[in-house]
């Protein structure tokens, strides 16, 4: 199996405070990946330093390698590439204050993409994609804003897949929705994993072991286990992982 | 959450507890009343053969309710799949102390000793195999599941000795045919209740290990 993503040795310091500690884990192509740990214990600091988040954030340090498609994502790219490769999803929702049209138009327009009917494919195809364009088709040039939470997640993984990047990061993105939108989110990404690579951090231990085909759980800045997710919810390796899984702790 | 999975998990532990005792109890009475020819006593252990169906549809009932209310994982998750299978092969074994107390109700006096004590030999390992599955899936302990299996060796031999005992009397005697057939039935009886003694034994080595059989079933 084929890993899009290695990270070899990585240590990352917020100033004195060491926030991930000898990270070594790959993400697999065409997978899905659940990070999963108490809060606090490093998963969106690991996804921001996959997506070079951290690059403005002052008094931190990050040593180690990050490879997409065995390139360093620090060394061999420039952010802006880097960003159309591997987009990310947040926990809540962030639509732009702007049409639904120009917010999954935004990406490509940066791109240099500028011919209406290009634009309006690349729309279509998008939205197609997050399983929101039957819902949308219709308001295209209405605020963004005006949407439910669950629409306005799905139009954030639209815009995010309009410029067809390799990885999908996403940090909680269900946490803020209802059942059915979270269905719905999951669904998708079911479905997304055929073209695109993911990692999802979450809380519910039920999403990971639904949707995740490997998980990686993380304590204190450590990855304490990495492994298939069936294994992981049937057999943990480590003490840990059981603790944390089965609600003994976090 | 995690109080109230531990609180439904102590019921399901002792609940399997009774269900052991009751089928050791069922197939020590069975043995004893062929012993004796207690024909009141195997009429009790037949009757008492509902209780245990009773028991099984309970277990399978709070393991299943479990299931839903906590979707446990990890070993939580096996403990209570483990359970849900023990239970099948625990209620079989409270049918075989019933069939064999059926037999005991038309048989008349026993004539052949030998015959009689590898049935007790075989009574007494049986019931020794459940005590070790019982303590085993309480204490998640390894060893004592996997000195089952060889104890399900020591049935299956006395099981070959009593065929070998029955076949000399039929050539000895051969008045007796039907009691030698009814006493090859209660052996073969005991000898099925090794094996579901050794498969329930397996899955509490998968309830420990996550492994059953050497194979990863999950
Ligand atoms: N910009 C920052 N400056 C200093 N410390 C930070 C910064 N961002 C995160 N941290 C610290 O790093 C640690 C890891 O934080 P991170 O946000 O990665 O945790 P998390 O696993 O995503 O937690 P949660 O589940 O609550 O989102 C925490 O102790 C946090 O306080
Ligand atoms: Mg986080």
């Amino acid at each position: 199996m084929e890993n899009i993503i290695e990270i070899k040795n990585a240590d990352l310091h917020y100033n004195d405070f060491k926030a991930l500690k000898n990270i070594n884990m790959n993400i697999p192509k065409h997978e899905i990946t659940a990070l999963i740990g108490p809060s606090g214990c490093g998963k969106s600091t690991l996804l921001k330093s996959i997506n070079r988040m951290n690059d403005l954030v002052e008094g931190c340090k990050i040593e180690g390698e990050f490879l997409l498609e065995g390139k360093n994502i620090y060394q061999d790219y420039d952010v802006n590439i880097l960003r159309k490769e591997v987009g990310m999803v947040f926990q809540k929702p962030n639509p732009f204050p702007m049409s639904v049209y120009d917010n999954v138009a935004y990406g490509p327009r940066t791109h240099g993409i500028r011919k209406k009917k290009d634009l309006d494919d690349i729309v279509e195809d998008a939205l197609n994609k997050a399983a929101i364009w039957e819902e949308l088709k219709d308001r295209l040039k209405k605020s963004a804003l005006g949407l439910s939470g669950g629409q306005q997640q799905r139009l954030c993984i639209a815009r995010a897949l309009a410029v067809k990047p390799k990885v999908l990061l996403m940090d909680e993105p269900t946490s803020a929705l209802d059942p059915i939108s979270t269905l719905k989110i999951e669904e998708l990404a079911e479905e997304l994993k055929k073209e695109y690579t993911i990692a999802n951090v979450t809380h519910n231990m039920k999403q990971a072991a639904r949707i995740s085909d490997t998980t990686a759980f993380f304590l204190l800045g450590e990855m304490i286990e990495c492994n298939q997710t069936t294994e992981i919810f049937s057999h943990p390796r480590n003490n840990k992982t059981e603790e944390y899984i089965t609600g003994r702790f976090g | 959450m995690r109080e109230l999975f531990i609180k439904q998990l102590e019921e399901l532990n002792k609940s399997l507890h009774q269900m052991g005792i009751l089928i050791q109890d069922a197939i020590h009475n069975a043995i004893e009343a062929l012993k004796t020819m207690d024909k009141e006593k195997a009429k009790e252990i037949i009757d008492a053969d509902s209780i245990i169906d009773h028991k099984e549809k309970e277990i399978e009932s709070a393991c299943l309710h479990l299931l839903l209310q906590q979707t446990p994982v990890a070993g939580d998750l096996r403990r209570v799949s483990s359970a849900l299978k023990m239970v099948t092969d625990m209620e079989r074994i409270g049918d075989h102390a019933a069939d064999i107390s059926e037999i005991v109700l038309i048989l008349n006096k026993i004539e052949y000793q030998d015959i009689l004590d590898c049935l007790m030999k075989m009574a007494e390992t049986t019931t020794k195999m459940l005590d070790k599955c019982m303590n085993a899936y309480l204490s998640e302990d390894l060893k004592l599941a996997d000195q089952v299996a060889d104890m399900d060796d020591i049935v299956d031999n006395l099981f070959v000795e009593v065929k070998h005992a029955i076949a000399n009397a039929v050539v000895m005697d051969k008045e007796n045919g039907e009691q030698v057939l009814d006493l090859l039935m209660i052996a073969k009886y005991f000898e099925r209740i090794g094996d579901h003694a050794e498969n329930i034994s397996e899955w509490v080595v998968f309830s420990i290990t996550g492994v059953h059989k050497d194979e990863r079933v999950i």
